[in-house]
């Protein structure tokens, strides 16, 4: 130690690249000591059998078709909103705003439902209220949008400010169409005549969604791997100046990704309504489109990928829930672990992105 | 580092072997080879296989099973009641947690109630309780897909008029505890005018509500008369939190009121928002659901609540036996159901609690009712007749008439609360 250069202890370097395979055995040996801390803990803190927790959450996730249905309706919605914020991620515009626009969308389908549902036919109530559903997400990714590119105003904060904004319209319209008076609750919109609800396939009113969800990742893929949109949003991503230069409006390309990834949070907005819920509240979205954002940057935007880590959230979410009823425990327990386990999936990406060095030992690599 | 790596690999050979294990167990316990690829064709392919239970209870298959969903968990106190009540009843049955009862906590008032009410079906619940009053359509939803279920919905309207022969509702004629409190709290304020602390012309009261509705607005007229009947003199201010649950509005809501002159407060929100507040401010506090003296040792003067056990004890009764249950069930002072928490004698002024036994001897002789139209008025004049909306049918219009014999009869016609008249002496903030 009497060399003239200090070492740092530890320094880190940037991983050039890590071949696909070695990535995922990271990845799976994470989720797998995940897994171990989580049994370490619930064995300290409840008492129970780490392996029965495991057991409860599958149970939970998929212990009866009905079950499955549910755990699919979820995966799907969350999903859906997921691949609306991919593409303004991809072009490195953070758009926070997926609960807010997807309650517009609700706002939407909603407002159509309830004023024309005597006026019109049933499919064009449903078209009506999927174009209104599809026009209040974009109009509340589109503000700031517009703002973002004509006065270059922080799209992180403006876009996160608009969730309560919208939150505070779906409460008034709440209040306005309450039911019984005083109430401050919709309830079921339609109950005795169905209409604006979207029809079942087969009595299964999840199945169309998770359609939708399969068209939409395709579709999502596609669009940003293949077509010129997608290009230009990579671009616009990666360097704006570059873009400039190369004769790429930005303008235009954020305002016009951003009315996309709004129109489909409020596609996802429309589903709750007109799919499954047929209600409107302020937590209806339920925090999706903060998820959103994890699912989206875990999988790296690849919409395949995407359907992986949605998957493994909903699989936690409501793994969760199982384990607080069937272990009478609050559901705090279940979030508990669901954070345990997230910070190790999270924590990974750190292994994978950068090498450690440790001054001893001579460069040997930790991971 | 040649062994550490050794170490390193056997460490991950054997985790590899414990999560194998774990995988394993955890597929057997749901449905067969049921990886994360198949589940999608599976679902589909066995949408008519009933639920696992028969195989897995083998001859148990006497044990009923029983589930209830909440809106929050036990830290909103009126959840906690419910829960308590809850578990105090499948304990008395023998029945345990995780395998003959259910509690699903933190359901919305949306898709999640319907979801959590089939799940409880598919774990062979006979009979399932919803405690919040916006889950009334996603319980009723259930209630028609599975008609063998016994679906109990506290605080809902619906039932009377949706025909529906497995659903039903429950509440508690809670507006007479809520009296009986009330005269604790106009004797407070009695206390406080003899001893000198305020003067006959600050008796004014607060009330936290969490909605404008009927059921908010029968507790705290309730709560007013109760006072009055006391204290003539007393008013009451009252604000609204819209929301059930809100810590934050419940407590800048009761401060509001102290700011404003109240020198007692009571609420009709779930959270300890309003007692924190009032014990911080020194402001004595009527509290609801059950005793918010831990929180508030030094202001907590009473609590009304209604007791759940004898509800959940009759309906589990009535499916054990086959028999059917009141589509609406108004739990009393004789049933238990209305009850009051101990009175911190070291708040409350002296006598209250002699003063709330005659009272409630009184109730229940028939003698005294609470919304006895010689006690109230509207606009200065005494009501002889009132419509009210009993069957909420959505159209908003009042069609029963409620007012007979001198008295407002309140959840006679349904279960639940539909007294919703604004008194005099009572005022809403703001407006």
């Amino acid at each position: 130690m009497n060399s003239a250069v200090k070492v740092p202890l530890v320094h880190i370097t940037r991983r050039k690249n890590i071949v696909w395979y070695r990535a995922w055995i990271v990845r799976v040996v994470a989720v797998i000591m995940a897994l171990i801390l989580c049994g370490i803990v619930t064995m300290l803190l409840v008492g129970a059998n780490p392996i029965d927790v495991y057991k409860t959450m599958v149970v939970g996730n998929f212990g009866t078709a009905r079950k499955i249905w549910f755990m699919l309706q979820d995966l799907a919605i969350l999903l859906i909103i997921s691949l609306a914020l991919a593409p303004a991620f991809r072009m490195r515009f953070w758009n926070l705003g997926g609960d807010g626009q997807a309650l517009m969308g609700c706002l939407g389908a909603t407002t159509i439902m309830i004023l024309f549902r005597d006026s019109m036919p049933n499919w064009l109530l449903i078209i009506c209220m999927l174009l209104a559903a599809l026009f209040g997400g974009a109009l509340w990714a589109f503000i700031p949008a517009f703002f973002k590119s004509k006065w270059n105003t922080n799209e992180t904060l403006f876009t996160l400010m608009m969730n309560y904004v919208a939150t505070q319209l779906v409460a008034y319209f709440v209040v306005f169409w309450e039911n019984p008076k005083g109430s401050s609750k919709i309830g079921i919109i339609n109950q005795r005549t169905q209409l604006g609800w979207l029809p079942t396939i087969g009595g299964n009113k999840y199945i169309l969604i998770i359609i939708v969800a399969v068209l939409l990742t395709v579709g999502m893929f596609v669009y940003m791997r293949y077509s010129k949109h997608g290009y230009e949003i990579s671009v616009v991503g990666e360097s704006e100046p570059t873009a400039r230069y190369v004769g790429i409006k930005v303008r235009k390309v954020i305002i016009r990704t951003l009315i996309l990834s709004g129109a489909i949070c409020g596609l996802a907005g429309f589903l709750l309504v007109s799919g499954t819920d047929h209600t409107m509240t302020t937590t209806l979205v339920g925090g999706r489109g903060f998820t959103g954002v994890m699912v989206a940057w875990l999988a790296k935007f690849n919409p395949f990928f995407m359907v992986i880590t949605s998957f493994v959230l909903v699989f936690l979410g409501r793994g969760a829930s199982e384990i607080s009823t069937m272990f009478g425990l609050n559901d705090s327990f279940g979030a508990i672990l669901t954070g345990i386990i997230l910070f190790f999936i999270i924590g990974c990406e750190f292994f994978l992105n950068y090498e450690l060095h440790f001054r001893h030992g001579k460069n040997k690599e930790v991971q | 580092m040649k062994n550490f790596k050794k170490v390193l690999a056997l460490l991950l050979a054997a985790i590899f072997v414990v999560g194998i294990l774990a995988a394993c167990s955890g597929n057997g316990g749901g449905q067969q080879g049921g990886g994360e690829q198949g589940s999608e064709e599976q679902g589909g392919g066995e949408q008519q296989t009933t639920p696992e239970e028969g195989g897995e209870q083998g001859g148990a298959e006497t044990t009923l099973k029983v589930g209830l969903i909440c809106l929050h968990d036990e830290n909103s106190t009126y959840d906690l009641n419910f829960i308590n009540a809850f578990k105090q009843v499948c304990s008395e049955l023998g029945l345990v947690e995780g395998e003959s009862y259910f509690i699903k906590v933190n359901k919305g008032e949306n898709e999640e109630c319907y979801q959590a009410a089939c799940e409880l079906v598919d774990s062979g619940c006979s009979i399932i309780f919803a405690d919040s009053f916006g889950h009334e359509d996603y319980m009723l939803q259930a209630a028609i897909e599975n008609p063998d279920v016994q679906f109990c919905h506290a605080t809902g309207t619906k039932a009377h008029t949706e025909n529906v022969a497995n659903y039903h509702n429950a509440f508690a004629s809670i507006y007479e505890g809520r009296y009986l409190a009330g005269i604790a709290a106009g004797m407070k304020i009695n206390a406080m005018i003899e001893e000198g602390k305020i003067t006959p012309e600050q008796t004014k009261m607060g009330y936290v509500g969490a909605y404008p509705y009927a059921e908010v607005k029968s507790g705290y007229t309730s709560f007013y008369l109760g006072a009055k009947s006391v204290c003539p003199t007393v008013t009451m201010l009252v604000t609204f939190t819209n929301s059930w649950y809100d810590e934050t509005l419940e407590k800048t809501g009761a401060q509001t009121l102290i700011d404003q002159g109240c020198v007692l407060i009571s609420q009709h929100a779930d959270s300890m928002g309003a007692p924190t507040a009032c014990e911080a401010a020194g402001v004595p506090n009527v509290s609801y659901n059950g005793s918010t003296i831990s929180a508030a040792p030094n202001t907590f003067i009473v609590s009304s609540r209604i007791d759940w056990a004898p509800y959940y004890r009759y309906a589990i009764d009535c499916v054990k036996n086959g028999q059917p249950i009141d589509v609406d069930y108004v739990g009393t002072l004789e049933t238990g159901s209305v009850c009051l928490t101990e009175v911190n004698e070291a708040v409350a002024a002296p006598g209250t609690v002699e003063a709330i036994e005659a009272a409630k001897a009184e109730m229940q002789a028939g003698t005294l009712h609470v919304f006895d139209t010689a006690n109230f008025t509207k606009g200065g004049e005494t009501l002889t007749s009132y419509l009210a909306d009993v069957d909420d049918m959505g159209d908003f219009a009042p069609e029963t008439e409620v007012i007979s014999d001198g008295y407002f009869h309140e959840s006679e016609y349904r279960s639940a609360p539909y007294f919703d008249i604004d008194i005099d002496g009572i005022t809403i903030l703001g407006e």
